[in-house]
């Protein structure tokens, strides 16, 4: 390999690794993410044309950092012929911040991004769509192919954050300690979107959808860098947990499968392994809530040889615990279902009957299958079928279908 | 007695139409009701795509993107604050006492381009 090609082979990993932290400052720095992304490329630009003659500099990310901020107060100076302002926005960049450019303040560049991208004033699409252009550097094509959307869609949503967090001049900063809770959840909770798009929507093809759940964990594993607080450790754990489980979810012809007949020595032991020491953590801390939780229930059942061997009663009892932090009937269905493993199908079903009963779930068709299989189990086939014939009026996607049907088909055989 | 003029328009028609009016001449206007005397406040306001509707409901401040829609409420008062940014503005909003039964939509001010 000759010297360029080294060098091109460094820059291509530097901006792999160093992008998105030297984008973060350079946010910081400029005030402005376009003018930061413009800034960035400016900065790999003149890299390229200046390292083969000066060589690779001591620390190439500050490098890049003043290269980029350089780049950028040297453009709006010359634009300030036509555009007055630009002047005075040059001239208070290049007041406000001198190098060097590292230690903590550059480090909390990166907490800072993820919490402006997350921000709740933005529309919840627009907060996925933004941390995964400027924190994962997905392409708007990739983001756009994930949510079964238009890029020019995405594209749109992006313009608009960004034209919000200017206009209504959205802080870039990691929030105090008063807000940082409920600013927390808002970040949690467009990670586990990533994560949920790419491991329960049943469109798109299966190779973006892994893709998007290992950009969710990656996002949770830098997240816990940053700030490892229990929640963070708690939704790392249960993302880690369930992607453990990926290749036993499916059959070969896709249909879904579910847990009590997956076969679990497909699951990762490395990735249960890494889940159960964050949960353990994360229930140590007595600060935990509803992911730690069901993070916790996750590794219950990683820890079953096969369903039957499940602590079942350990199950209920976190299924109790989530419900008091965070009550919701589709949680009360879960337990419901735990329940009447630990104490048997008639016990369950006088719960989900209970809960049909209050009206919350009677169009979600999981409550009809889990009743379904109950009425089943008690050999009670009529109830079972017409249950399972409403849960089928009900599901939309496919696979999910032809497992409601299959299980239709084989009680008219019985 | 005090008056609240409340502005109401289409965004497009208030810039686009030729009978839009020019950032001048609401600047003059305003500024000729301040010399009467009789100005207390006046600003324009950024686009609705600005806007940040903020409630607090049992002791919890929920935060949503976009302008307050909700037709059976009615406008029933304002604050013009200054804030640093918009978190700022969304603590002092989410404290207002109303925030608890109604909502308060932030929407930041927009300067003249004069």
């Amino acid at each position: 390999m000759d010297a360029a090609d080294e060098l091109h082979e460094l820059l291509t990993a530097l901006y792999r690794d160093e992008s998105r932290r030297v984008l973060a400052t350079l946010i910081r720095l400029l005030g402005d993410f376009d003018l930061a992304e413009e800034a960035l490329h400016e900065a790999f630009r003149v890299a390229m044309e200046q390292w083969p003659r000066d060589g690779v500099p001591a620390n190439p990310r500050a490098w890049l950092v003043s290269a980029g901020r350089f780049k950028a107060i040297d453009g709006l100076r010359r634009q300030a012929r036509f555009e007055p302002l630009d002047a005075q926005l040059a001239d208070s960049i290049a007041a406000r911040d001198q190098p060097p450019w590292d230690g903590d303040s550059v480090e909390n560049d990166r907490l800072r991004l993820i919490f402006t991208c997350c921000h709740p004033a933005l529309a919840a699409d627009a907060q996925v769509a933004l941390t995964l252009r400027e924190i994962c550097d997905l392409s708007t094509e990739d983001i756009a192919r994930a949510f079964l959307t238009s890029p020019s869609t995405v594209a749109q949503r992006i313009v608009r954050a960004k034209a919000k967090i200017r206009d209504a001049r959205i802080p870039y900063e990691v929030p105090g300690r008063g807000e940082l809770a409920e600013r927390l959840e808002s970040v949690l909770q467009v990670i586990y979107l990533v994560f949920n798009e790419g491991y329960f929507a049943s469109s798109g093809d299966a190779l973006t959808r892994s893709h998007l759940s290992s950009e969710a964990i990656r996002l949770g594993r830098l997240l816990l860098d940053l700030l490892p607080e229990p929640e963070v450790m708690g939704l790392l754990a249960l993302m880690l947990l369930h992607e453990a489980r990926r290749p036993a979810r499916t059959s070969a012809s896709g249909e879904p499968v579910l847990l009590d007949e997956q076969d679990r020595s497909l699951w990762s032991a490395e990735l249960i392994a890494e889940g159960d020491i964050l949960v353990l953590q994360a229930l140590r801390s007595r600060r935990f809530g509803a992911y730690a939780l069901q993070a916790a229930i996750a590794a219950v059942h990683a820890e079953a040889p096969n369903a039957a061997a499940t602590d079942w009663a350990q199950i209920v009892g976190l299924y109790d615990a989530l419900l008091r932090i965070s009550p919701s009937p589709v949680i009360e269905l879960n337990r419901a279902v735990a329940l009447a493993m630990r104490d048997g199908p008639a016990a369950g079903l006088a719960l989900i009957e209970a809960l049909l009963e209050r009206g919350e779930l009677v169009d979600y068709h999981l409550a009809h299958a889990a009743q379904a299989d109950l009425y089943r189990r008690l050999g009670r086939s009529g109830e079972a079928r017409a249950a399972y014939r409403r849960a089928l009026h009900l599901a939309r996607q496919g696979p999910d279908r032809q497992f409601l049907q299959r299980r239709l088909d084989q009680l008219a055989d019985g | 007695m005090k008056y609240l003029c409340l502005v109401y328009s289409n965004e497009q028609l208030l810039h686009d139409s030729p009978d839009s009016p020019r950032d001048e001449e609401c600047f003059a206007y305003a500024e000729s009701v301040r010399n009467s005397g009789r100005m207390l406040a006046a600003e324009a306001l950024q686009p609705v795509e600005t806007a940040t509707t903020v409630r607090m409901r049992g002791g919890k401040l929920s935060i949503t993107d976009g302008p307050f829609a909700e037709t059976k409420e009615q406008l029933a008062g304002f604050y013009l604050v200054d804030a640093r940014d918009l978190n700022e503005a969304i603590q002092i909003a989410g404290k207002i006492p109303a925030a608890r039964v109604g909502s308060v939509e932030v929407r930041p001010v927009r300067q003249l381009d004069v």
